[in-house]
């Protein structure tokens, strides 16, 4: 990515990995149990971006949502290669951040989960291209977000 | 952050305790890392929840964890699976997918055994012989007995789930963050009852809906009730905590009088002082109750109780309002669902076999909500569960109404759904 058409942020490390994609940036969080189906596609018919497909995108919500059943849906996801690239929060959500986790020791198929501020969060914008890396060495990663 | 291990804990991540308790270790420190804790705590028991079957990658970890030496080394009891292996026949095995859960699931549970977990197979641990006292650590998944152990036990336990929780049977240990620590376990908000009438209050039904209200209003954070009686049962309490669990991700509540945090409302809220409040009417219960109702037909189809599994107490309740009356229509399936344990009490007091000859099917190991169990034409469901009404139509796509065991007996014996609509009022 040429940096000058790129914006580097910074985040809190949950998860380790390297994923990159295009932005869904969610308009309210989903629950990985019963919120996302077995195909990788936001099944919660109460969810605004229903039917939208969350596999290989970098997802952007908030926090996580629902059922603590949702680390064994997502380590599910993972192993099925159909989960996002990455994720981006703002805050650190164990029930999604054990599922990553759990698919690392298993599959090694690392899903990195990066957690970021309030006012960074508010510059991503669906749809860009994005680069989340989180290597397991350092307490942060990054973010890198495509501008052009 | 990082976390401070103790000699002990660094042998253990180290591998020095074996493959499957340094993997183990391995999750827990990296979840105590995310949580922000500095240490762990020891454990003195776990319920497990992650034996119930969503998939490859829930077998392939229990598997993983047999098959490294993992053993389980703090008593470990087990919640519901995916199948009733007492009564295997109770699932249905129509379509391909029913096939492979079934088969799927029974070798989850079977791993989740071979682990060395007690074959409890309930959603309802609390209802068994040991019971952690107050002030214990303890590691429990499944968000009603998180709620239980928190809210009336007195226990602490923090809102772990699936993969987690064996870990923690595995390790003995637990990230020193969330619920185990003293200041995150006052009360956030407080939810004033006195408003409502002592016939309202007598009515155990009040107790699933004052739970989902209260899930609504607080979220994850933990609601204090006030203005209920001292002596509220055990029972409306799980009901309770149940229901504020599912519409909300309630893990601690506070009935000022009751529960062991709460002799009083400063007791219950600590430092946090300046909690909102808000006052609940009859008014309240009776639109809530008419929200997680969505049935629109007449006909009745199948009635459930015991979500979360029924007491003995609850069993015996439903023997009293079924016995000597009228039968139950011959369309209309009635279950029970509940633990084994409970299952042999019940069964001593001659409750089963007489349930079982006026129509009740029990069901054990599982629930009636989580698989394939309802008659694939099921419509629409009776049950005086707030747990049970708020997942159901999601998960089985079929229409509830949450009533009195009362009114699921009326009903289950004319076939048709009737329920009183002004319950509340009056």
């Amino acid at each position: 990515m040429d940096n000058s058409n790129a914006q580097s942020l910074t985040g809190f490390r949950a998860t380790r990995g390297y994923g990159a994609g295009e932005v869904l940036k969610l308009d309210e969080p989903v629950s990985f149990w019963g919120g996302v189906g077995l195909d990788g596609s936001i099944i919660d018919v109460h969810h605004p971006q229903h039917t939208i497909s969350v596999t290989g995108r970098v997802l952007v919500m908030n926090s996580g949502r629902g059922s603590s059943s949702g680390t064994y849906s997502f380590a599910e996801l993972i192993r099925a290669d159909l989960a996002p690239a990455a994720i981006v929060m703002t805050e650190p959500d164990a029930i999604v951040a054990l599922g990553a986790m759990v698919a690392g020791e298993m599959y090694q198929k690392y899903i990195p989960i990066l957690v970021v501020s309030e006012s960074d969060y508010a510059l991503i914008r669906n749809g860009q291209h994005a680069v989340v890396d989180a290597p397991v060495t350092a307490e942060n990663g990054t973010l890198t977000l495509s501008l052009s | 952050m990082t976390i401070t291990l103790t000699p002990v804990e660094q042998e253990m991540l180290d591998g020095k305790h074996g493959p499957a308790v340094a993997m183990s270790m391995r999750i827990i420190t990296e979840l105590g890392r995310v949580r922000g804790a500095t240490q762990l705590i020891d454990v003195n028991s776990v319920h497990i929840d992650g034996c119930i079957f969503y998939g490859q990658a829930g077998l392939d970890f229990a598997n993983k964890l047999i098959e490294l030496g993992g053993k389980v080394t703090v008593p470990t009891t087990v919640n519901v699976g995916s199948i009733d292996l007492i009564h295997p026949n109770l699932i249905l095995q129509n379509t391909d997918h029913e096939k492979f859960v079934a088969r799927a699931g029974r070798e989850l549970m079977e791993a989740y055994a071979t682990l060395g977990c007690r074959q409890t197979w309930t959603c309802a641990p609390y209802q068994m012989d040991s019971r952690p006292a107050v002030g214990e650590n303890i590691a429990w998944a499944e968000s009603n007995a998180i709620v239980f152990a928190n809210s009336v036990l007195g226990a602490r336990t923090d809102r772990y789930g699936d993969f987690l929780d064996i870990a923690s049977a595995i390790t003995g240990k637990a990230p020193y963050a969330g619920l185990h620590l003293d200041h995150l376990r006052y009360g956030h908000v407080v939810l004033d009852c006195t408003a409502l009438s002592q016939r309202v209050l007598d009515m155990d039904i009040t107790y699933p809906i004052l739970g989902y209200i209260g899930g609504h209003i607080a979220g994850t954070k933990n609601p204090v009730y006030v203005g209920l009686p001292s002596d509220v049962s055990e029972d409306n309490l799980k009901a309770l905590g149940a229901a504020a669990a599912s519409s909300g991700g309630v893990a601690l509540f506070h009935v000022v009088g009751r529960t062991p945090e709460a002799d009083t409302l400063e007791q219950a809220l600590g430092t946090n002082t300046d909690a909102p409040v808000h006052k609940i009417t009859s008014d309240d219960i009776a639109n809530a109750r008419a929200e997680l109702s969505t049935a629109t037909l007449d006909k009745l189809d199948a009635v459930s109780l015991g979500t979360p599994h029924a007491s003995v107490d609850e069993i015996r309740e439903a023997y009293n309002a079924l016995i000597g009356g009228e039968a139950i229509h011959s369309d209309v399936d009635f279950y029970i669902s509940t633990g084994r344990s409970v299952f042999a009490a019940a069964k001593e007091e001659g409750l089963v076999e007489a349930l079982e000859a006026l129509g009740v099917t029990f069901v054990l190991d599982t629930c009636t909500y989580v698989t394939s169990i309802l008659r694939p034409n099921t419509r629409t469901v009776m049950t005086n569960s707030g747990k049970w009404a708020h997942y159901a139509p999601g998960n089985l796509g079929i229409d509830v109404v949450l009533a009195t065991v009362s009114e699921c007996v009326a009903s289950a014996r004319s076939g048709n759904v009737t329920w009183d609509r002004e319950l509340f009022h009056g």
